[in-house]
């Protein structure tokens, strides 16, 4: 790899987040929602009712809480691919296409591979899609580390390219009879159990759980996790303590892939136990999303994943019930994201109040 | 029976040409901000706010011209909003666009069924009306390709060339080139180079503008929810492909329009499925990229240009 | 006759080193000037004064008699002065002319570049100061050399009458540097002034009239070339100094722990930044390689610690062949380094002073498993290591960013000698430390040495290298070109060879 690409790999320290963390993080969150209750008012909606509707609709009753994870379930793991790889100085914005690869692996490997017990199925559909979403992080870091090529494009590239490919196979050799663009149903020993009826909540909200416990784990306890940082901190320090820079970015990119594709193999298992042709609405790209405003941490994530989650649900109970437009969360979403980008100027704004 | 020339025909290189249109402008305005070393992911976000914008703008004023200026002032606007984001406050590139593009999706959206109520679509407007060439659209097969489209269509390649001009004939296009390759250099030649980022990031947006009111316009006269469908992505790999050239980023942009085309075609005519032609453009890209099909430089390593 | 520059009592003070110590410094017009001294002479610091890129805290400026004001290079440019760096600042993919007239571009009707006027402009003054350069080539096809003669063209073009040219055939071939001194004489004839930076002596003898020599931001003194030879700019340059004396403890068994033969090795912008090195080194005994920076220093240590492949040769730890090995592999096998560049190479600002003190062996001895770090040991061997070093910290969980400059060093020294090493590499080991770092860092290597360690001791402060070494030699141009027994030998000799005088 050439010495520009390693002087390239590795974030500017003053992007995004640095220093008191959490407090910008929220600041920046409150800011978003004064200026999405601005529009709501300028657009003749009373934002105290709206907010107040989306937050009891998230949170108000048990269906509410399980909804809201249900939603919230697929962005943690998307989120803790994006922060993965960022770790280690690495774009990964291709998630949502390891997403889907993930998602169409599981749901061949559990169609297919029919009369195994559950205890063995389950896992190896989940493995089935970690490998796909692996694989699909593999492409990149191999481009990147024999080509100079940069993540930020080949992994966007991809993700279209798994969004089309996916869609092919759910419209022919996999699809179902009938109108609709789908595979055949899971078997039931592939599928994750509801653990909330009548939600949809399944168990992959345990198996996002222990993800997120295990990422934490993963950078700060081990060896590997020491590396990536190293890595993604300062590449050139990290090259001369005998750290192999190659191999620690394949990694990273190939964990990244594995873990939205561990996602994506997930939400099929539990929530639609098929895979429907457009099902993931841009899954992905909320991860990377919720990856900075969670503040790059794994914690942090799950709490932003929640947030989002509750804004997708808790939109939908409120668009019923007060009929503002569902995409305000999506507009929310942006603001977030927008103010989360630019904590120096959040930052000036304080400064000039001193 | 099924024969080529059903379905590579002149119907199909005009659709193709239609298709490229929105793409080779964003692309042209990726190209400018690349240059001056932005990344500008956000592309997909300004061609959809542009794409709105002019629709609002036809819809209470009747006059779908009026659209399109207004179409292309919102594509500086909201680039003007990730120069800022970007140069002076030195937020991450990535960071930025893409909050632009979930913004710009919900905020249209929103505003949509505010305007329209809960369709996903606005209603018709005023459009540019496609225009006949008098002499050329006679000629055999290439009148059928090129004789009959949008004003905008036409505008392509003057819009091209003028890129061209702008960029290696005039010294702001000189300044621009320096800026994105090395900052520092021009800074002691006397180069102001944050204005002339700001410049170019808002000049891109401008055109990617053009590129969005062409979708909602031209080629239909409505906005819908989400109607660019990952085109400013698009044009970021044209602009790829073509190598951050104004003349490559136009070819290539016809390419992707083409393939759109093609596989739209075979969809009506269920032989190869649509989507695995769809894919090659992207396939294509990344070959570009690892080197396979010629070295792809990037005008600029996009690192973020502190002052001394 | 009013000198074209004079510069009166200039006075300039970093954190913790005086710069310039109230420097007078005269050029007359039409001469070619030399500005000689070592590394840390202070030479860069005046002539950035000079050209506006740092203000004098005390001294005035007198530009053709009159005083004059320089707050940046544009006014340094519109009073004739001008600069050529040692990095260019040329744009790769535009041409030459596009780079020379770069913010004076000319047009016809007021839009469009006027190439033609462009280029005839140009190359009248290529004409007139016999350069020759193609002004239609882009920069990234035109070898060094001719991008230099680019640099020194734009520099004229805007108006300047003095030009001052920083250590310019440090990227020149020694061909490339004879047409260099044949534009130096053209300009000369053109009236043009020349300041010529410097620390290599054939140079500034063969090309300056006349030469100031600084050593420790003072000047020592002004001569004509014509009465100056290597040896008495030596004297001025290097001096007699203060040597510290360290006790030298007798090794009982000598072996070879080192062995490098006939490395060549490339820069990173493609030039032959090392020409044959042949080296070796015994084990307790102290090897001080002297040079001026930018002489294949960076890319000798490069090559020793395996991050740059070597073009050819060999190198053997102990009878090993390591040529091939990588970093990883050379820590294994018992090789130190203490890096030049502590902020870029040496440590990771955003790791604490734990983290950084396990990094490199973290693998090998912090894990019992192979997968997790066992952070308790690496804790305790933290705290023991900054007991021992001394390091002024809260504790090991504090960022390293937050030290000072000579705690991050201990850090780093203790980090590197408690791997129990054959082999030390220790480069610029105290740079930018203050007295009691320096000295306690000089301690512990010599400690190391007693130890029975090889320590290659590269330096640019030949303090450092006499207080240190058992024995030192000099790299130049990529070739080690003495060796001597420090005994045998004299500041004034090795000075000599640093400057490239006295070919063997």
């Amino acid at each position: 790899m050439s010495e520009e690409v390693k002087n390239n790999i590795g974030r500017e320290t003053d992007s995004v987040v640095t220093g008191d963390k959490v407090v910008f993080q929220v600041i920046a969150i409150v800011i978003a929602f004064v200026v999405g209750a601005l529009v709501l008012l300028v657009t003749g909606y009373s934002p105290i009712d709206a907010y107040v509707s989306m937050a009891l609709g998230a949170f108000g009753d048990i269906f509410g809480i399980g909804q809201t994870l249900t939603q919230a379930t697929p962005i943690i793991f998307t989120s803790l691919a994006f922060l993965v790889a960022y770790k280690a100085g690495l774009f990964n914005i291709g998630g949502e296409g390891q997403f889907l690869m993930g998602a169409i692996a599981a749901t061949v490997t559990g169609i297919y591979l029919e009369g195994l017990p559950g205890i063995i199925h389950i896992p190896l559909t989940m493995l089935a899609g970690m490998i796909m979403g692996g694989l699909w992080g593999l492409v990149p870091a191999l481009l990147k580390s024999r080509f100079d090529a940069h993540e930020v494009i080949t992994t966007m590239m991809l993700s279209y390219v798994a969004q089309y490919f996916t869609s092919y196979l759910v419209n022919y050799p996999f699809k179902a009879p009938g109108w609709v663009s789908q595979t055949e149903r899971l078997p039931v020993s592939a599928e994750l159990a509801r653990i909330l009826p009548p939600t949809q909540l399944s168990s992959g909200i345990i198996v996002a759980l222990a993800l997120v416990g295990l990422v934490w784990f993963l950078l700060n306890k081990t060896v590997l996790g020491f590396e990536l940082r190293a890595i993604g901190f300062n590449p050139t320090a990290a090259e001369n303590s005998g750290i192999k820079i190659d191999r620690g970015i394949i990694l990273s990119l190939v964990l990244s892939g594995a873990i939205a594709g561990l996602g994506g193999a997930v939400e099929i298992m539990g929530t639609h136990k098929r895979f429907i042709d457009g099902f993931s609405p841009g899954y992905g790209w909320d991860g990377l999303a919720v990856a900075l405003v969670g503040g790059l941490d794994p914690f942090g994530s799950l709490l932003a994943s929640i947030l989002f989650g509750a804004l997708r649900s808790g939109g939908m109970i409120m668009a019923r019930a007060t009929g503002v437009p569902l995409d305000i969360n999506i507009l929310l979403q942006g603001l977030v994201i927008l103010f989360v980008a630019a904590p120096a100027a959040i930052r000036g704004v304080f400064r000039r109040k001193d | 029976m099924v024969t080529v020339t059903d379905f590579i025909n002149a119907g199909l290189l005009a659709a193709g040409i239609r298709l490229a249109t929105p793409i080779v402008y964003a692309a042209l305005g990726g190209m400018f901000s690349e240059r001056v070393g932005i990344v500008h992911i956000g592309l997909e976000g300004v061609m959809l706010t542009s794409s709105f914008a002019g629709v609002v703008a036809s819809y209470y004023t009747g006059n779908p011209w009026i659209g399109i200026i207004v179409a292309v002032l919102t594509g500086g606007l909201i680039s003007f909003v990730h120069a800022v984001l970007t140069i002076k406050y030195v937020g991450d590139q990535i960071v930025s666009g893409t909050g632009l593009n979930i913004l710009a999706l919900g905020f249209t959206s929103y505003m949509t069924q505010i305007i329209w109520g809960n369709r996903g679509a606005s209603d018709s407007v005023q459009g540019i009306a496609d225009i006949a060439l008098p002499i050329i659209k006679d000629i055999p097969f290439i009148g059928k390709v090129i004789g009959t489209h949008s004003p905008l269509v036409y505008l392509m390649p003057f819009v091209t060339y003028a890129c061209y001009y702008v960029l290696f004939k005039t010294p702001f296009g000189l300044r621009v080139r320096a800026v994105g390759e090395h900052p520092t250099a021009a800074e002691t030649a006397g180069v102001d180079v944050i204005k002339t980022k700001y410049i170019g990031v808002i000049l891109g947006g401008m055109l990617a503008g053009l590129g969005g009111a062409f979708l909602s316009l031209s080629h239909l006269n409505l906005f819908t929810r989400g109607m660019t469908g990952g085109r400013g992505f698009i044009a970021m790999a044209a602009m790829i492909f073509g190598k951050w050239m104004p003349f490559g980023v136009f070819a290539s942009g016809l390419l992707f329009g083409l393939a759109d085309a093609l596989q739209i075609r075979l969809q009506s005519l269920g032989i190869l499925p649509p989507q695995i032609i769809l894919t090659i453009p992207y396939l294509l890209t990344i070959a570009i990229l690892a080197g396979f099909v010629g070295k792809a430089k990037a005008p600029s390593d996009y690192k973020p240009y502190k002052k001394e | 006759m009013i000198p074209a520059i004079n510069m009166k009592g200039i006075t300039k003070r970093f954190p913790g080193v005086l710069a310039n110590n109230e420097i007078n410094f005269t050029v007359e017009k039409g001469e070619i000037h030399g500005l000689l001294g070592e590394n840390g002479a202070g030479k860069s610091v005046l002539m950035s004064i000079l050209y506006g890129l740092y203000r004098q805290d005390e001294g005035v400026i007198e530009v053709d008699g009159e005083i004059r004001n320089i707050s940046g290079p544009s006014d340094a440019m519109s009073l004739g002065i001008g600069m050529v760096h040692q990095h260019f600042m040329l744009i790769p993919s535009l041409s030459v002319v596009e780079n020379i007239i770069l913010g004076n571009e000319l047009t016809k009707n007021g839009l469009e570049l006027d190439y033609e006027r462009m280029l005839k402009e140009v190359s009248e003054f290529c004409d007139r100061y016999r350069i020759e350069v193609n002004l239609e080539a882009k920069i990234f096809e035109l070898p060094v050399g001719v991008q230099q003669r680019v640099e020194i063209l734009k520099a004229l073009y805007r108006g300047a009458d003095v030009l001052i040219l920083d250590e310019p055939t440090a990227v020149l071939t020694p061909n490339e540097a004879e047409e260099l001194f044949m534009a130096v004489r053209t300009l000369k004839d053109e009236g043009k002034t020349v300041i010529f930076i410097s620390h290599k002596l054939k140079e500034v003898l063969n090309i300056c009239d006349r030469v100031t020599v600084l050593k420790n931001g003072n000047v020592v003194g002004t001569v004509e070339t014509v009465d100056s030879t290597e040896e008495s700019l030596t004297d001025m340059m290097v001096g007699r100094k203060i040597i510290y004396e360290f006790e030298r403890a007798e090794q009982p068994e000598q072996k070879k722990i080192l062995e490098v033969s006939d490395i060549e090795a490339l820069s990173d912008r493609g030039i032959q930044a090392l020409r044959g090195v042949n080296l070796s080194l015994m084990n307790g005994e102290i090897l001080g390689i002297a040079g001026i920076e930018g002489n294949g220093q960076t890319e000798l240590i490069e090559v020793l610690t395996g991050l740059r492949g070597p073009t050819k040769g060999h190198i053997s730890l102990d009878g090993e062949e390591i040529t091939e090995k990588n970093p990883y592999e050379r820590i294994r096998l018992g090789i130190s380094h203490i890096p030049e560049d502590r902020y870029k190479r040496g440590m990771i600002l955003e790791f604490t002073v734990q983290e950084n003190m396990i990094l490199g062996s973290h693998r090998d001895r912090f894990t019992s498993d192979g997968i997790t770090l066992d952070q308790e040991k690496a804790r305790q061997h933290t705290i023991g290591l900054i007991d021992d070093y001394q390091v002024q910290t809260p504790g090991p969980e504090i960022l390293i960013g937050t030290l000072s400059g000579g705690n991050q060093q201990r850090v780093v020294v203790a980090r590197e000698f408690s791997r129990e090493p054959r082999l030390i590499i220790a480069a610029q080991p105290t740079r930018g430390l203050d007295v009691g770092a320096t000295e306690y860092v000089r301690k512990k290597l010599v400690e190391m040495r007693d130890q029975g360690k090889a320590v290659l001791l590269i330096s640019a402060d030949l303090d450092e290298i006499w207080a240190l070494s058992d024995r030192v030699a000099v790299i130049y141009e990529g070739k080690i070109v003495a060796v001597r027994n420090i005994e045998d030998t004299s500041e004034q000799e090795i000075g000599l060879y640093m400057a490239g005088g006295n070919d063997e």
